[in-house]
């Protein structure tokens, strides 16, 4: 169980700025998931908290001790890597002991054949083999422990490589995209058995992903990064209803949140083009985005109009793509209820309440908004 | 109808082609041991037959292993040549792991030097080797047969292109688990290398087995000879040219090198096979 504090960290590789100051704080038995496109140094800051990789300056705490400098393993995380990384060569058994041997045993006790002879060697195998058969038991893995990681499915090798980081019962489990490997129907199911285990052992754990289900599904916490920089941090409800950037915005949602062009008249009032909403707001007169997530945009009633160019029915609900009179651009509305679909090609009317709007400025960052309570959206002027 | 028998030409003509460059190859292997077990004066016979009339392998194999310490020149080969393969394992192991798995300045630049060295031949060093020796005082010894073979850049070569075929992922979780830097070579890189270190050893053993060259130059106890040397000596002895005899310790100094290659074969197409599924 530990906290974990990251201060200015910074790294570059063959001079690419890879993170540029990263500032976090991980609480103690937290579920933190760092979530972002490929390339944004997820992975990165992840390896400088277990200490594979140095970092260019900047500091690593764990529970509250500085670890720069310290080996990986003095560090007592333990990693999930997204191929498993087991030993090809040895068993299950082998595999999940292998922390605890390097740990447990002198140097000499673990020669191949000289150590079978000391004295102490036999006792400890012997404790390390009854924590192996309790994780084994925990993971549902006992029967596979004599088996090689060649002879195991994938989910079978992802269980034998969360054995082997709870053997040695870590500070903090760092998890670096473990569920990418695995097909659809699987990952979701692991996806609720890590949950589960996060629950149990009530420990720290910093998981690694690009898919923003599996944050929003399983962490407590949430750090979106862009671009080696840490956006937002917050909890899944909080990132998905409160995005601070039109990055965080556009990147947690599936299908993505629509983002409309919009204007911040003097007064502070907000148009779409042609069509004034019920709100505002002081910021400065200038262009804006407006963002309104799928399942926000009511079909049938509204000031706006567009044109039903694609229908993708998933059966438990449906995605209408819309191309959007006058604007040119194009819309998502997610229906709940799949059995009224409008038709292919066929004009419908749509409109949003008020507070489904999320405003940004041009450079991205979020503008808060004041509901005007009296009404809602005004017709358009020029109908 | 003329599909009925589909032997093509084409495939005809390659077996015949294969078959006729596998009869030169094994003519001469077929030739010894047709000598081996003739008698002398079948031997010195004008007529040309490859079965002999009256087999003599067993006398020749008694006066091969009579005239010679045929056994001593054995047992040096593998001496020597066990030597020189443990010795290049070693350093040839944590050398390719730095190339293909550390980061540091100088990295490409050295593995250039290791490609650079591939290319030059063993015979244009024998010399300054040779004098270095001599100034060692070692001439004459296993320590000159072994020494100059120890870094083996081929076999750095090699390892190095295989270590880059094994995930980062293994590596980063064998820090994880607390294995220093020289147990990751031993204990993780080396079981995953197994195919490719036997295939270094097939090359490192039979080169060193029948490398006739630098011992006849650093050696002259005859208690040191390797193999090859050995039959050598048949040829040279005073009794004048004994064709059976000589065949015969051929055939005995081959056979380990036969032996040991169809094991390391086995587990060399064991070690193929077993990458190849998934």
């Amino acid at each position: 169980m530990a906290q974990i504090e990251l201060s200015a960290i910074r790294k570059s590789f063959d001079g690419n700025d890879v993170l540029k100051g990263i500032d976090f704080r991980i609480a103690d038995g937290e579920f933190i998931s760092l979530v972002g496109p490929s390339g944004c140094g997820k992975s990165t800051l992840l390896r400088i908290i277990a200490g594979l990789e140095p970092q260019n300056s900047g500091e690593v705490h764990i529970d509250g001790r500085p670890v720069d400098g310290i080996r990986p393993s003095a560090r007592n995380l333990a990693m999930v890597f997204q191929s498993y990384a087991l030993y090809p060569h040895l068993s299950t058994f082998d595999n999940i002991a292998v922390p605890l041997r390097m740990r447990r045993l002198s140097a000499i006790e673990r020669l191949p054949l000289l150590g079978a002879l000391l004295p102490g060697r036999r006792a400890k195998e012997r404790h390390i083999r009854a924590d192996i058969e309790g994780i084994a038991e925990q993971l549902d893995i006992a029967p596979l422990l004599r088996r090689k990681p060649g002879q195991l499915s994938g989910g079978q090798r992802q269980r034998v490589a969360v054995g082997r980081a709870m053997v040695r019962e870590p500070l903090a489990f760092l998890f670096d995209e473990p569920l990418s490997n695995l097909d659809a129907k699987l990952r979701v199911h692991m996806r609720a058995e890590l949950a589960e285990l996060h629950r149990r052992l009530k420990a720290t754990f910093v998981y690694v992903t690009h898919d923003q289900a599996e944050a929003m599904t399983m962490s407590s916490r949430i750090a979106v990064m862009m671009g080696g920089e840490l956006i937002q941090a917050g909890t899944p409800a909080e990132i998905y209803h409160e995005p601070g950037d039109i990055r965080v915005a556009e990147f947690i949602g599936s299908p993505k949140i629509n983002v409309l062009p919009g204007r911040i008249r003097k007064d502070g009032g907000v148009d779409v083009p042609g069509t004034a909403l019920k709100l505002t707001c002081n910021a400065a007169a200038g262009d804006c985005r407006i963002g309104v997530r799928p399942e926000r945009i009511e079909l049938g009633t509204g000031p706006f109009s567009g044109t039903v160019i694609h229908l993708e029915n998933l059966g438990a609900e449906a995605f209408v793509h819309l191309a959007v009179e006058g604007t040119g651009s194009r819309l998502i509305a997610r229906l709940a209820d799949v059995r009224h679909l409008p038709a292919m090609a066929s004009s419908v009317a749509f409109g949003f309440a008020p507070d489904a709007v999320r405003l940004f400025d041009p450079a991205g960052k979020r503008i808060e908004l004041r509901l005007e309570q009296a009404e809602r959206i005004r017709e358009p002027a020029h109908v | 109808m003329s599909n009925a028998h589909p032997i093509p030409f084409r495939a005809i003509l390659r077996h015949v082609l294969l078959i006729a460059g596998a009869a030169v190859m094994l003519a001469p292997f077929i030739w010894m041991i047709s000598t081996a077990s003739k008698p002398q004066t079948e031997i010195f016979s004008s007529e040309l037959h490859l079965i002999p009339y009256r087999f003599a392998l067993a006398e020749n194999l008694r006066e091969a292993f009579a005239k010679a310490n045929l056994l001593r020149f054995l047992l040096n080969g593998i001496i020597v040549t066990v030597s020189i393969f443990v010795l290049q394992v070693m350093v040839a192991l944590p050398a390719a792991y730095a190339l293909a798995k550390l980061r540091f300045f100088g990295r490409e630049t050295l593995f250039a030097l290791v490609l650079f060295g591939i290319l030059i031949p063993p015979q244009a060093t024998a010399v300054p080797v040779f004098l270095l020796l001599h100034k060692a005082g070692l001439l004459d010894s296993y320590a000159a047969l072994v020494l100059p073979f120890t870094i083996s850049v081929f076999g750095i070569f090699l390892m190095r292109q295989f270590f880059k075929t094994v995930p980062d992922d293994l590596v980063d979780a064998a820090r994880m688990d607390g294995i220093s830097e020289f147990g990751i070579v031993w204990r993780v890189m080396l079981p995953a290398a197994i195919p490719a270190v036997t295939a270094f050893g097939i090359f490192s053993v039979v080169a060193h087995w029948n490398d006739y060259f630098w011992p006849l130059i650093v050696l002259n106890s005859e208690h040191l000879r390797t193999p090859p040397l050995a039959v050598a000596h048949f040829r040279n002895s005073e009794a004048g040219t004994s064709y059976g005899p000589l065949m015969a310790a051929a055939m005995v100094i081959i056979a380990p090198l036969v032996i040991a290659f169809l094991f390391a074969q086995r587990r060399f197409i064991e070690g193929i096979t077993l990458t190849g599924i998934k």
